[in-house]
């Protein structure tokens, strides 16, 4: 499944600039996967090194958080978009 | 590239002053006499930072940050040209390997070896751990004997987390090292990282029943200090307890005498004497605040049998902040310049060993701590 990760505009320097980026995959954690072998930099902003999101982002499948739908597991959809989100919390 | 070259005694050299602070770090110059501070501004900014370190050997002038931005975790980053770009590697330069099932939360501490190892560089780091790096400080490996002790499974979490916050490599033998971590106390190695033993004999765990209070291991140390010149010598400020070591860590001795409080969080050996040290004491810890709400430096110059304070140009009433346990350094000048950062973003600096201090930097965010180096 072809779907687009979508970036915050902070988070584009450690993907050599690019917002949208193209994955082959059919999980959101295949998607993760994918980055982590393209863009290392990007993808240990999103995760640590045991593959668990980092506690303030959030990773929405189209309008829908995937910690509502099926976490990492969360399928793909042909054409779906990812949104990497920082979450809005974390006080001053 | 063109390094600068390090000097202790030049009328040409110039101090460079590492500020890591809860929002980002300062990279402050003067020339060696402390008159004329230059502050860049603020750099990696929402990360907080924990640990800054300096690397001025072999000619080298390596500035390191511990960066752990809310959103994106926690890193190490490097700048070659005193903070005009920071890098870092794609991979993480600091990774729990995968068998650990453990995660980097925050690098405490960032610690050049001694001139023997050129490359060698130490990171302190939260959850209790100890990483070594051979390339300079730009990827680092996890010392598996110390984090494989049979103690640390037992080490608890102080309030500021689970972090191991001193790395003191000695200065002239590559196989012994001091480190600290809180709550499990002071640990050192005479193999290189090989094995390691408590060595917290005569450090008082004040909360435990009374006749538990001088365990094995588990005593919140804060802050140790170590003499350049007289490895023997260490100093230790902690959660209650201000102790010296003579023989590196076998005993302890209580040196508290003058203290209006026996409760902070930094100390600092004064490199021109092993007689003087410095802490910034804080009202029991309910309060964590200055003693009479003056911000006071406490001094010794006889090794500890006494302090008396130093308040020349510090704030002398209303004063409600603190100094961290890394809030407190010195440049190694000649004379040696120390320096100490507050909660409250102010950064103040004494060359006539706290005399009398002038304020470098004010309005900052939270000051976590600081390293200076004299370069040319």
């Amino acid at each position: 499944m072809t779907a687009t990760v979508i970036l915050p505009a902070v988070l584009r320097p450690a993907a050599g600039g690019l917002g949208r980026i193209p994955v082959e995959a059919d999980s959101v954690g295949a998607a993760l996967d994918q980055l982590a072998r393209e863009w290392p930099l990007l993808e240990r902003r999103l995760r640590d090194e045991r593959g668990r999101l980092r506690q303030h982002v959030r990773l929405y499948l189209e309008a829908d958080d995937i910690s509502d739908l099926a976490g990492m597991a969360t399928p793909l959809p042909e054409g779906s978009r990812l949104h990497v989100i920082p979450a809005v919390s974390g006080g001053c | 590239m063109e390094y600068m070259t390090v000097v202790r005694e030049s009328e040409m050299s110039e101090v460079v002053l590492l500020i890591g602070t809860r929002k980002g770090v300062v990279v402050a110059r003067s020339d060696q006499a402390g008159s004329d501070w230059r502050l860049r501004p603020l750099q990696l900014i929402m990360s907080e930072v924990y640990g800054v370190g300096i690397d001025t050997r072999g000619g080298r002038l390596r500035l390191f940050a511990g960066a752990a931005n809310p959103h994106w975790g926690p890193t190490v980053v490097h700048s070659d040209d005193l903070g005009e770009s920071w890098s870092e590697t794609d991979a993480a330069p600091i990774a729990f390997p995968e068998d650990t099932e453990a995660a980097l939360i925050r690098v405490w501490q960032i610690q050049a070896a001694s001139d023997r190892e050129p490359g060698v560089v130490y990171a302190g780091v939260e959850p209790h751990a100890l990483f070594r790096s051979e390339d300079g400080g730009i990827s680092f490996e996890l010392v598996r004997g110390l984090f494989d002790h049979p103690h640390r499974p037992e080490w608890a979490p102080g309030n500021g987390g689970a972090c191991l916050h001193t790395v003191l490599p000695h200065p002239t033998d590559p196989q012994r090292m001091l480190v600290a971590l809180s709550a499990g106390g002071v640990y050192r190695t005479f193999d290189g990282g090989a094995t390691w033993e408590a060595a917290n004999s005569g450090i008082q765990a004040y909360w435990m029943p009374e006749e538990e209070r001088f365990p094995e291991f588990g005593q919140c140390v804060h802050k140790l200090a170590q003499h350049p010149d007289h490895p023997e010598r260490v100093y230790a400020q902690n959660h209650f307890g201000v102790y010296r070591s003579d023989d590196y860590g076998t005993s302890w001795h209580p040196i508290e005498s003058g203290l209006p409080s026996t409760f902070g969080f930094t100390v600092l050996a004064h490199p021109g004497d092993p007689e003087t040290a410095f802490i910034f004491p804080l009202q029991a810890d309910s309060e964590r605040m200055p003693p009479d709400r003056a911000c006071r430096i406490y001094r010794t110059r006889d090794g500890g049998a006494s302090w008396h304070p130093l308040g020349r140009g510090l704030p002398q009433s209303g004063y409600h902040s603190a100094v961290l346990r890394d809030g407190m350094c010195t440049d190694f000048g000649d004379p040696a310049g120390v320096y100490f950062g507050t909660r409250n973003g102010e950064v103040f600096a004494t060359r006539d060993a706290g005399e009398s201090w002038e304020l470098v930097a004010e309005h900052l965010p939270d000051v976590l701590s600081v390293r200076a180096a004299v370069v040319a």
